[in-house]
């Protein structure tokens, strides 16, 4: 039997991390550029996109991640596609992501005073330039601190991966253990890595937001 | 696409399913009550005078909420009994939800607190009120009925993070699904079910604690 020192498993553990920051990278960006598109879509004038959002995002925040992994998962197979599990945990992580997002970024965009966009109304602009030039600079401001606050819950989101079967950080530590034995300290130090991940965001958020309130209390 | 659903073949296992949903409705109730509970004693933690307690508050509230659940419940399920602390699945999955929940039920009852006006703590106290009597009778439920609403989120969040404890095979509805599916390969089916009756129970919590907080902050 080979013999697993602390430092083969820790070493193993940090490639492992590797794997974790990339989809939670990639779950990030996508669930970004998806949420901007469901942000629109629920703060649209017509109610038809606004519903689409609007039960877009009750089904994916009423739902476990688990089962959005599962299904894209068994779902993409279903339609012919062999989907490797890097893929499915991808697409389940953005869309998960994204609902979030958006639902962040509405309460962000609704706090603009309504002055503002009369005010810029009044001068003659379009409904995207008004977005463009009044309302998003100072949404954005507002969003930065959730925004990075829920940078954490994509990370943690990422270890369900491990579920379908991908590679990352929490498989890692289930497949050392399995050869292992040593629980306590395989996932103790695969605690510690996710903790050293999300910690700094945590507190960059945290930050920000203080930031944000000092400039507003002024 | 030449593929056909084949719907009966879950609902064929009906009863199964709804043993599975009656323990995931069990596990949440359970362990809303005590990580409420927790999250009290964690947010008089927080605002303790005492520094080693205030420390070790936040230490346990920064652990939790920046690692994720499946590893805690790893920690604690497989970790702990090579310690020699011994637990079923459903314990370990219990402990788990308490332990994660009470983190995050800490720093939202600990906002509802400092919510509350420094002069609430002031009048109650110049009626000869110990601290403890202020935070009890005066304190406690107007700083609860701000965050209900805070609260009932995390709430439902956690009971849909507790499909994850199928994985050390807790036989809740994740786990009936799990089973299923490897009885009759109807994965997509399967699991499109199952995240139905997720949707519901979802739904049907919020109601539920709605009507609650309806009866508990009644205005007079």
């Amino acid at each position: 039997m080979v013999q697993f020192t602390f430092w083969d498993i820790l070493r193993n553990l940090l490639l492992a991390a590797q794997w974790t920051v990339l989809l939670s990278l990639i779950a990030f960006i996508g669930g970004a550029i998806v949420g901007l598109l469901v942000c629109v879509a629920r703060i649209s004038k017509s109610p038809g996109p606004r519903w689409g959002a609007r039960i877009y995002i009750e089904v994916l925040q009423g739902t476990p991640l688990l089962m959005q992994l599962f299904l894209c998962f068994f779902g993409l197979s279903l339609i012919g596609l062999n989907v490797p599990p890097l893929a499915a945990a991808a697409i389940a992580l953005t869309l998960y992501t994204s609902a979030f997002l958006g639902e962040i970024w509405r309460g962000c965009v609704e706090a603009i005073p309504k002055g503002q966009w009369e005010a810029s109304a009044s001068l003659a602009l379009t409904y995207p330039e008004q977005m463009r030039y009044v309302i998003l600079p100072q949404a954005m401001r507002i969003g930065v601190a959730p925004t990075v606050g829920f940078a954490v819950q994509v990370v943690k989101g990422t270890a369900l991966a491990s579920i379908i079967g991908f590679v990352e950080l929490t498989k890692a530590g289930t497949m050392i253990n399995n050869a292992t034995f040593q629980s306590f300290l395989v996932y103790g130090l695969v605690a510690l890595l996710y903790f050293a991940l999300c910690f700094p965001l945590s507190l960059l958020s945290r930050r920000l937001e203080r930031r944000l309130n000092v400039a507003r209390a002024s | 696409m030449n593929y056909t659903f084949h719907f009966a073949d879950v609902f064929a296992y009906a009863d199964l399913l709804l043993r599975g949903a009656w323990l995931t409705v069990q596990l949440s109730a359970i362990s809303t009550m005590l990580g409420l509970i927790v999250g009290i004693a964690g947010a008089l933690g927080r605002n303790s005078q005492i520094t080693p307690v205030r420390w070790l508050a936040t230490a346990y509230v920064e652990l939790i909420r920046n690692t994720p659940f499946i590893v805690q419940l790893f920690f604690l399920y497989f970790g702990l009994a090579q310690m020699g602390i011994k637990m079923t699945a459903g314990q370990a999955a219990l402990l788990t939800m308490v332990v994660n929940l009470g983190a995050y039920a800490t720093e939202i009852v600990r906002a509802g607190i400092d919510a509350i006006s420094k002069g609430q703590w002031e009048a109650g106290l110049s009626l000869a009120m110990t601290r403890w009597q202020v935070f009890r009778h005066v304190v406690l439920l107007p700083a609860l009925e701000k965050i209900y609403p805070a609260l009932t989120s995390q709430f439902i969040i956690v009971m849909l993070g507790s499909s994850v404890v199928s994985q050390i095979s807790a036989e809740e509805l994740t786990f009936a699904g799990n089973f299923i599916q490897s009885r009759n390969f109807r994965s997509f089916e399967v699991y499109f079910v199952i995240t139905g009756l997720y949707l519901l129970l979802a739904l049907g919590f919020r109601q539920v604690f709605r009507l609650i907080g309806q009866r508990v902050f009644r205005k007079a």
